[in-house]
């Protein structure tokens, strides 16, 4: 059976957890094309204009895979920790996708939601593992590898991979590439792991930032304990996993790794970015008076006006550091 | 303390009434105008929805007004309006104005929390009893624009003259509001109601029904929403919202009493999306199940359990054969825009019932 995983939003924090599993049970796991103008185009024409520009585009991916698999792989992820919830969009997204594109295969659109418990992660692959086989065993099994490459998957992550250098890592195609000091500007690009990591939505920003000498760090790169550590400094936390996870990492860089600047990368009509962008400002005004930038990418962003930005950036804060 | 909160509807006549009742000098929140929304919008996030924009304005408006604390609402998400009380906060302090902001966030998630804040109110002016006591009146007068209020949509579409009943109305209202013990909110109310049926109307007219979904704020504040029901009403089509204050408020801050909308919407949406979203689904199949012509959903830009609701529309519409028309609303929004799509839209219904009729 093959199974079709598109390859934004969540892919990006969990391909190797659900590869590996959906691979242990023995299926095919079919992977949308890298994101181009093509998809971009196909999701315009099927979501609704309102909405932000990555659920946009992952209508492009399900449209582009629709054809080549049995079954599609859109669970309903509505909480990725014991607290608080993804973006509304994600809770719906199921749903929209349902409803926009025809012609669908079977999904799987089952909840991940760990509010209910720890243990929840396995549950919900034990009821997805049920689809593919009736040997408990050999789910379990599954459920353990995944959990392995899962692992491993992450702690390349913090080490400061990216998830397409991680992936290929895994699967053994690549070394784990030599840490490459640079004594210039440090930069924290700040943003969700589908838009940042996503070169077609990003424009390549993490890539014409490192080619400039910088140093980028990102939220993946910041430790759970350092993350919850920053949680507990605002009174009042936002209610979306991702948008937690940008500004807790807006924090930590900001206090504890004396970045030179933050630049947020934020998709046009992304709902909680409105809250996420201004409390990072507003932190980085306050706090530490360091130079911040807002990002906004959206279907027609160009090259060359990102790059010229960027170039401006970076100008700049080589000269605040006297190094220009 | 000079204190203030945000603007909605009709509310902020039993608000004010209740804190000036408190003992607190209230300073009244202006109705909001084109100025205060391009004040708000000066210093909100692009992608703030319309409320969080029209707030701010009111909140710099009042602010330069004499106020000193702003009381507003509070929640968890997962709509952004939860976390509005906060960033307001962040950006006024921000701008130099050192205000105090008292969130009420639900009772139940913070118990203590929300007992210091709601203590903090009432101190050192008045005690706990008095506070009940105001507290009653305060809701009983939200109750009373909310019962006349609803009389007003059933009744405009069948009046000779639309406007009078608008007039009626809204004399209504000054009752309500110069009221000041539980028995003249009882006797104002009633005498709004005996104003409003002395209003000639023709009951054989049979109009089109259009039900109101889509998120709270630009429901319930007119100047959001560009006067909507009294631009429908004055059509002659009865309009029945979805959302009122107290039933609302009742249904939503201890216990989730909407049940029966959620299973309404289950089949098309399976989850608690925050704002209205899941409501909006469940209300446009019922409105289809009462013989409704039509449904708009009303939303402010950017808002996301809307679009959730919006992308899931047409299959509903298509499934219940019932129009449904979304108008997302933002401070680019002119009047006349919407008044075009309205006609259009009515006039749509009308053939459509005229053919249903016929066949």
């Amino acid at each position: 059976m093959r199974v079709g995983i598109p390859r934004t939003l969540s892919f990006f924090t969990y391909y190797p957890l659900w590869k590996t599993f959906f691979e242990c049970l023995g299926a095919d796991v079919v992977v949308s094309p890298v994101s181009n103008k093509a998809l971009m185009d196909e999701g315009v024409k099927d979501t609704v204009n309102d909405a932000c520009v990555p659920i946009k585009l992952f209508h492009g991916h399900v449209a582009a895979l629709k054809d080549s698999v049995d079954i599609m792989f859109i669970p309903r992820m509505v909480s990725l920790d014991n607290k608080v919830t993804l973006c509304p969009k994600f809770l719906g997204l199921p749903d929209m996708v349902r409803y926009s594109v025809s012609g669908l295969p079977e999904l799987i659109d089952l909840r991940f939601d760990m509010r209910k418990g720890k243990h929840e992660l396995y549950n919900f692959l034990f009821r997805i593992g049920q689809r593919f086989s009736d040997n408990r065993l050999k789910i379990g099994q599954a459920i353990w590898q995944a959990r392995g490459s899962f692992v491993n998957y992450r702690r390349l992550l913090l080490q400061g991979c990216t998830p397409a250098d991680a992936f290929e890592i895994l699967d053994g195609d690549r070394q784990l590439p030599q840490e490459k000091r640079c004594g210039g500007i440090k930069l924290a690009v700040l943003g969700y792991p589908y838009t940042l990591y996503d070169d077609y939505v990003s424009v390549k920003i993490l890539d014409k930032l490192r080619h400039r000498d910088v140093e980028v760090v990102t939220p993946e790169m910041v430790a759970a304990s350092d993350m919850q550590r920053m949680g507990k400094t605002l009174p009042k936390n936002l209610f979306w996993h991702y948008s937690n996870r940008v500004v807790w990492a807006g924090l930590y860089y900001l206090l504890d790794m004396n970045v030179d600047g933050i630049i947020h990368v934020t998709a046009f009509g992304c709902g909680p970015d409105a809250m996420t962008n201004k409390l990072i400002e507003l932190e980085a005004k306050n706090q530490r008076k360091i130079p911040f930038m807002t990002v906004t990418i959206d279907e027609h962003t160009g090259e060359a006006g990102v790059d010229t930005r960027l170039e401006a950036f970076v100008d700049l804060l080589r000269r605040k550091r006297g190094l220009l | 303390m000079k204190i203030t909160f945000p603007y909605m509807g009709n509310s902020h006549i039993a608000i004010s009434f209740f804190l000036s009742g408190l003992g607190h000098e209230v300073i009244y929140p202006p109705v909001p105008t084109k100025k205060t929304l391009s004040l708000g919008v000066q210093y909100s996030p692009e992608f703030a929805c319309l409320p969080f924009k029209i707030l701010l304005g009111t909140y710099l408006e009042a602010v330069e007004a004499g106020a000193d604390t702003i009381a507003t609402s509070g929640g968890y998400g997962p709509c952004r309006a939860g976390y509005y009380g906060e960033l307001h906060k962040r950006i006024l302090h921000d701008m130099g104005f050192p205000i105090r902001m008292i969130v009420l966030e639900p009772p139940l998630k913070g118990p203590l929390d929300f007992y210091n804040k709601l203590n903090s109110l009432i101190r050192p002016q008045s005690s706990w009893r008095h506070f009940c006591r105001v507290f009653k009146i305060a809701w009983q007068k939200l109750k009373a624009m909310d019962e006349i209020e609803d009389k007003l949509h059933q009744l405009r579409p069948l009046a000779f003259v639309p406007r009078e009943m608008t007039i009626a109305y809204e004399k209504g209202l000054s009752y309500i509001e110069q009221a000041q013990t539980l028995a003249q909110v009882m006797e104002a109310s009633d005498e709004a109601l005996a104003g409003m049926k002395k209003v000639s109307v023709d009951p054989t007219r049979n109009p089109l029904k259009i039900g109101l979904i889509g998120e709270i704020y630009v429901v319930l504040e007119p100047s959001a929403n560009h006067d909507i029901e009294k631009i429908l009403g004055e059509m002659g089509v009865l309009v029945h919202r979805s959302i009122f204050l107290t039933n609302w408020t009742r249904d939503n801050t201890l216990v989730n009493r909407e049940k029966d909308v959620r299973q309404a919407a289950m089949p098309y949406i399976n989850q608690l999306i925050g704002g209205h979203g899941q409501n909006s689904a469940g209300e446009t199949v019922r409105y289809a199940e009462h013989g409704f012509n039509g449904v708009i959903q009303l939303a402010p830009f950017t808002c996301i359990p809307e679009i959730v609701a919006k992308s899931i529309m047409p299959a509903i519409s298509l499934d219940k054969g019932i129009p449904v028309m979304t108008v997302f609303l933002d401070e680019q929004t002119g009047r006349t825009g919407i008044e075009t799509r309205l006609e259009a839209f009515v006039d749509l219904l009308q053939e459509r019932r005229r053919q249903q009729e016929a066949s």
